[in-house]
């Protein structure tokens, strides 16, 4: 998951650095992703992994890191499994 | 006592009185203002007398407490006669909202707001940046902290009222190696600013604004900085409440610029008597119109009040309970927000000067709409709506929930 995530943020993050060189905990704000730009993540990681962000999920703290997004998608999965 | 919903009243009780005689003074000089091209000195006087610079600061630190219903209410009635006075008083508690929001927790700027409240300060806001364009969420200045002493140069290309103002809240990049979008937000007292004038302001609208480019050079101390991001800080307390509040005075405007124009039909009636005036279907249209964005502008401030950090008093709803947008949702709703009354108020306005007619489209009349109709044109340009349009379509297409479900 943690590869496939590092690839999109680099296809579509516009981070200032390679995703490569920051830890899953690293701030990807502070790395430059932009608000703007977490759309196209989003769309990227749903397409990728076959999920489906629920709006309450549409804020900052869901992109803030790679393990973040991690969590939101094993989040996301488990809802999905529950219903 | 839980907070409620409440709807917004104009003006507010305790500051009724007060704003009524700024109301008055802004009225005799809107139009030499306008024509002049200068800061509406008499009207910002007024509001320092009538301490209302710091309506916004908690009532334990020497200010009002006002909500922002009572603030929106207060620039209404503004804009209906200055719209530049508007303007200053609605960017000025913008900016005064990100230090309630964010700042009292933090001794210095605790004793700022004490000192907005009991000096009369005129905020002023500097977040565009020659290089970056209007995107305010980008910064190529940073802050910079060595011996303790803080230092900050930003070439900013609009200044609304910059040679007026008595401090200014700078946003630039946290340090020296941060990313564009890594921001900070710092408070700087004028007397520790050296500010070099570039250009000048001959506008087409909102002329007594004054908003010029400036070489802002700062020195002072890292606590000056707001302890929250500027992230933080633009979608907490700023966007919504600069939006909330410019939306406030361009419905004023629109709403001036309709009154005078049912005034002209009911002239026309009466010399006329058992005729409806031809105009008086775009009355009907416009006035529907305005009651729509009232519609739409009410229970977003109802909503903020509820659940805001700015309110004194009463303890939060949290944002949930307050049906107030988070996340996503939020940036969309205050976007479609400002896209909308923008230019609705722009049509509602040029709807006016079709029914005045030439009584309209002349100056120095009762009729007269043509400071109102350039006045309104800057909503349209301040943050370009072509801009916000793109932002608001990536968010809209991030959101599954349905669209205008009541």
């Amino acid at each position: 998951m943690e590869r496939t995530l590092r690839a999109i943020l680099d296809d579509v993050g516009g981070l200032a650095r390679p995703a490569d060189s920051l830890s899953t905990r690293d701030d990807l704000f502070v790395a430059g992703l932009t608000s703007f730009a977490t759309v196209g993540v989003m769309l990227a990681i749903e397409d990728e992994f076959d999920v489906a962000f629920p709006d309450a999920l549409l804020v900052r703290s869901t992109f803030v890191s790679i393990d973040a997004l991690s969590a939101a998608i094993t989040s996301i999965r488990d809802e999905a499994r529950a219903a | 006592m839980k907070r409620v919903l409440h709807d917004p009243v104009t003006g507010g009780d305790p500051l009724a009185a007060g704003i009524a005689r700024v109301v008055a003074v802004a009225a005799e000089y809107a139009d030499a203002v306008d024509r002049e091209g200068r800061f509406p000195h008499e009207a910002v006087q007024a509001l320092r007398e009538e301490g209302l610079f710091g309506a916004m600061v908690p009532v334990s630190l020497g200010g009002h407490g006002a909500t922002l219903a009572e603030l929106a209410g207060q620039t209404q009635q503004l804009a209906r006669v200055c719209a530049s006075t508007a303007m200053v008083y609605a960017m000025h508690h913008s900016q005064l909202a990100c230090i309630v929001g964010h700042g009292l927790d933090q001794p210095w700027h605790r004793a700022f707001a004490e000192r907005i409240a009991s000096e009369q300060l005129l905020l002023a806001s500097i977040t565009s940046e020659v290089g970056i364009g209007g995107d305010t969420r980008s910064s190529l200045c940073a802050v910079e902290v060595a011996d303790g002493r803080l230092t900050l140069v930003k070439q900013a290309p609009t200044v609304s009222y910059g040679a007026y103002a008595d401090a200014f809240l700078v946003t630039a990049r946290a340090h020296a190696d941060a990313v564009a979008s890594e921001q900070v937000m710092v408070t700087i007292p004028r007397e520790q600013a050296e500010m070099e004038p570039t250009g000048s302001w001959d506008a087409l609208g909102m002329r007594g604004t004054c908003s010029i480019g400036f070489t802002f050079r700062a020195e002072g101390v890292p606590e000056q900085v707001l302890p929250a991001s500027f992230a933080e800080i633009s979608a907490e307390v700023m966007v919504p409440v600069s939006h909330l509040l410019w939306s406030a005075a361009w419905t004023g405007i629109a709403v001036e610029a309709l009154s005078r124009a049912r005034q002209f039909l009911r002239a026309q009636a009466r010399r006329s008597r058992g005729v409806v005036p031809p105009g008086a279907a775009r009355l009907v249209r416009a006035s529907g119109e305005i009651d729509g964005l009232r519609a739409r502008l009410a229970p977003l401030i109802a909503q903020f009040d509820a659940c805001s950090p700015l309110v004194d008093g009463a303890p939060a709803m949290s944002a949930e309970e307050a049906h107030w947008p988070t996340g996503m949702a939020c940036g969309a709703a205050l976007n479609m927000l400002k896209l909308d009354v923008s230019e609705t108020c722009y049509d509602v306005v040029m709807e006016a000067m079709r029914i005045c007619g030439m009584a309209g489209y002349k100056n120095g009349s009762e009729f007269s709409i043509g400071r109102h109709l350039r006045d309104i044109i800057s909503a349209q340009l301040m943050i370009n709506n072509d801009r916000i349009a793109a932002t608001t379509g990536q968010l809209l297409l991030a959101q599954r929930t349905d669209l205008g479900t009541i």
